[in-house]
């Protein structure tokens, strides 16, 4: 009889070294699952028992308790408690605790034991705590915990044997903590376990440890209206029989920590000043730290607007050769049109920016193991405050100079609700290297070439990645002046001691990341992508009568033709009708269909317009020559400098990407928010737009 | 005194948290409770936010939540 493989949690507090511990465990059996419909991703891996036996080990958000607070704490919980519906509620869990910093860890760690899951918990970086001089008495440990506790270090792989053994035990001891409940807690969990006995496991010794558990929560995660209901009575009842419960809970709990520490660690060699806190000295120094911090961050965007490009060329290079390959195996007609433009062309565009978005994960990634990132948010939190963010929201919007997907997925560390939505409504407005094309054409189209125009291109570039910037955090401090008004909630955070990078976490973290954004856009993309070649050529001009009928002119014949396919097009069509609603911005029906294409993607627009004035190779400099000598039907220049202006403007602030609107409604759980940034960022940049062209006509400028 | 205006090096213990709910359970959680000791390690090079060491970890916090903490110097 084929039996359910044994379905492990692995929890602990950030930086407890948890998903060290679970890649040393599952090896390269892994791979990430998410909720339906809801934000937080997991992943999942496969470690082997002692006996061969598979074991499902799911690597759960780190938290420093079980009352959730955040999206990804929540996640925590309802996985503990079996309450996702995909996932089968756990058997057993295994608690990574870090050993030099026992005492905070083993809040959570009581919890945990304490949910009545037969429970191993994995004492790691131990070398850490020998090192400030703590010896732990393992065995005294286990007996006041009441579960297996194994000593390791997953970082040098040592203990994960252990841990293997202590999981195939068969069966796994049930846990005996022996800490005292706190008054009235005992009778208000009779009185609600009986809701919790629905549980598959049937236990009642589970249905207590999760009645305790939700006795102290502030959300509800995911009961139900009738059972939470039940919660908030009690829950009510505390508050007037014993003020301040919820502190005196922590202080109970802390308290039998404190006892715990006094008989099982012994300290000699009291503590020197910590290489941490040495390395500090100069990176949070009031006058080196933000040099230091410049330096870094600088040598961020090298590598991703330089080192990357190498990598982007080959890669533009590969996918060509490959459309071609694919182009040279079909037969002329519709089909290879659509394979070789449509899918390489368009999947290709995104796919492109592939390199710099592994260097700036890789970079993200490394900067967080080695314990930076947190310095970084420590170093800017002042400024983020300003604008009624937070430090951390500084990460997620750093990433979004990559691209604003991987930058709204990381706004999951940031607790408070406000804040984190409002970062993700702001975040597009970071210039996202899809805009460079654009930019970097327009500014070509704009300025004549020569050497003394190089350093103009280059403070133009600068200006644009500036505007956007600033502008994002006009609008954060709009928002959280107005639409996600509230005081300023939590920016309590840790700053763990400093490591040195696990190089195999970092690349692991990087591929994971890079893997999900290719993924997720790709997808949107693809399907964008035929769309949009859909669009552009269809109806097919061959169907038209006309196209038989004798041309005069042979001189024109070639524009007109081309014109004739695009402007017949459904694209061309929408754009003509479109065109009203953009003149007053200084474009016509051409740049508005480039526009209207490039709300799948920015870049999109650069190809669209080669398509438009027929440009073969898809070369910088010949869609610059195109660009320049295009014409309006009166035969005036179409690209002035004040029309290059005017689309710049555009394209710094609308949202135009799809991708960036699949992950908002991913992340937010709902349409409400995407639309809205869609609506506000669109209104805006036409706004800013129009601003500049009549502006600059007012001027005098053409 | 208040967390907020203690000067770095400085050790103290927490006496009370004053003021309303905000983040007293979260810090609680992560032990910084009535009766804890801790060390002010820093204020941020911007001035905002601290810096304090509590059971061996180093926590950040703004001054508008030190300003709710009571601390006797010790």
């Amino acid at each position: 009889m084929k039996t359910e493989p044994p379905f492990v949690a692995l929890v602990g507090n950030p930086n407890s070294g948890k998903t060290t511990l679970f890649n040393a465990l599952t090896g390269l059996r892994q791979k990430v699952g998410n909720y339906p419909g809801v934000t937080v991703e997991w992943k999942e891996g496969i470690l082997y028992s002692q006996h061969g036996h598979p074991i499902r080990i799911l690597d759960l958000p780190g938290s420093y308790s079980l009352n959730a607070r955040s999206p990804d704490e929540q996640i925590l919980v309802e996985a503990l408690l079996g309450r996702i519906d995909v996932l089968p509620e756990p058997t057993a869990v295994i608690c990574c605790v870090d050993a030099s910093n026992l005492e905070r860890n083993l809040y959570m760690a009581t919890q945990v034991i304490e949910l009545g899951l037969p429970t191993v918990v994995a004492l790691n970086m131990m070398d850490v705590a020998e090192r400030r001089g703590m010896r732990i008495d393992v065995e005294r440990l286990q007996k006041r915990l009441g579960v297996p506790v194994v000593p390791c270090e997953a970082a040098r792989g040592k203990g994960v044997m252990e841990v293997r053994l202590a999981l195939s035990q068969h069966p796994l001891p049930v846990p005996e903590l022996d800490m005292e409940k706190p008054p009235l807690v005992e009778e208000a969990i009779e009185d609600l376990v009986p809701l919790f006995e629905h549980r598959k496991t049937l236990d009642s010794v589970l249905a207590h440890g999760e009645a305790r558990l939700l006795l102290s929560c502030d959300e509800d995660p995911g009961l139900g209206q009738s059972v939470w209901q039940q919660i908030r009575d009690w829950q009510k009842r505390f508050d007037v029989e014993i003020p301040g419960w919820r502190s005196e809970w922590i202080t109970h709990r802390y308290a039998w920590i404190g006892d715990v520490m006094r008989e099982c660690v012994k300290r000699y060699n009291p503590e020197k000043t910590s290489v941490t806190e040495r390395v500090d000295r100069i990176l949070l120094h009031p006058f080196i730290g933000f040099p230091v911090l410049a330096f870094v961050m600088g040598v961020l965007f090298y590598s991703i607007f330089t080192l990357a490009v190498p990598f982007m060329d080959a890669l533009d290079g590969l996918i060509a050769w490959l459309g071609n390959g694919a182009g040279n195996l079909l037969p002329d007609g519709q089909l290879k049109n659509l394979v070789v433009d449509g899918i390489f062309g368009g999947v290709g565009g995104v796919v492109i920016f592939l390199p710099q978005i592994l260097f700036l994960f890789f970079f993200i990634a490394l900067l967080e193991s080695t314990g930076y990132m947190a310095r970084a948010a420590f170093l800017l939190d002042r400024m983020m405050s300003k604008v009624g963010l937070h430090g951390r929201s500084f990460i997620p919007l750093l990433s979004s100079y990559a691209c604003a997907v991987p930058g709204i997925m990381a706004t999951r560390t940031i607790e408070s609700p406000k804040e984190r939505i409002v970062t993700i409504l702001v975040a597009p407005f970071m210039t996202c290297s899809a805009r460079l094309p654009v930019y970097l054409v327009m500014i070509a189209a704009m300025l004549p070439d020569g050497p003394g125009h190089a350093l103009k291109k280059s403070l133009i570039l600068l200006l644009l990645y500036f505007l956007g910037t600033f502008v994002a955090l006009g609008f954060a401090w709009v928002f959280r002046k107005t639409l996600l008004k509230g005081p300023s909630p939590s920016t309590i955070m840790e700053l763990p001691s400093y490591r040195l990078p696990r190089w195999d976490s970092v690349f692991h973290e990087m591929i994971d990341r890079a893997w999900t954004f290719l993924k997720r856009a790709g997808t949107v993309i693809f399907a964008l992508s035929i769309v949009l070649w859909f669009l552009m050529n269809y109806p097919l001009l061959e169907d038209r009568s006309e196209f038989e009928a004798p041309v005069q002119e042979v001189v024109v014949e070639t524009v007109t033709e081309v014109d004739s396919q695009l402007e017949y097009s459904f694209a061309g069509r929408l754009g003509k009708v479109l065109e009203p609603a953009f003149s007053p911005l200084g474009y016509d029906w051409q740049i508005t269909v480039g526009i209207l294409s490039s709300f799948a993607a920015r870049e999109v627009f650069v190809s669209t317009m080669a398509i438009i004035y027929r440009v073969d190779d898809e070369a910088d400099d010949s869609i610059v020559d195109a660009f320049r000598s295009a014409q309006r039907d009166d035969h005036s220049p179409l690209f002035t400098p004040l029309t290059c202006l005017s689309v710049l403007m555009f394209f710094v602030f609308a949202l135009q990407c799809v991708s960036t609107v699949a992950i908002v409604r991913r992340e937010t759980r709902s349409w409400h928010w995407p639309i809205f940034q869609f609506v506000y960022m669109f209104a805006f940049a036409w706004l800013m737009a129009f601003l500049v062209f009549q502006g600059g006509r007012l001027l005098g400028f053409s | 005194m208040k967390l907020k205006d203690m000067e770095p090096g400085q050790r103290g213990i927490v006496k009370e948290f004053t003021g309303g709910e905000g983040d007293r359970l979260r810090l609680m959680e992560m032990g910084l409770l009535p009766g804890t000791e801790i060390r002010f390690v820093r204020r941020a090079p911007l001035g905002d936010p601290l810096e304090v060491e509590v059971r061996g970890f180093h926590l950040s916090l703004r001054s508008s939540e030190a300003a709710r903490i009571g601390i006797s110097v010790v």
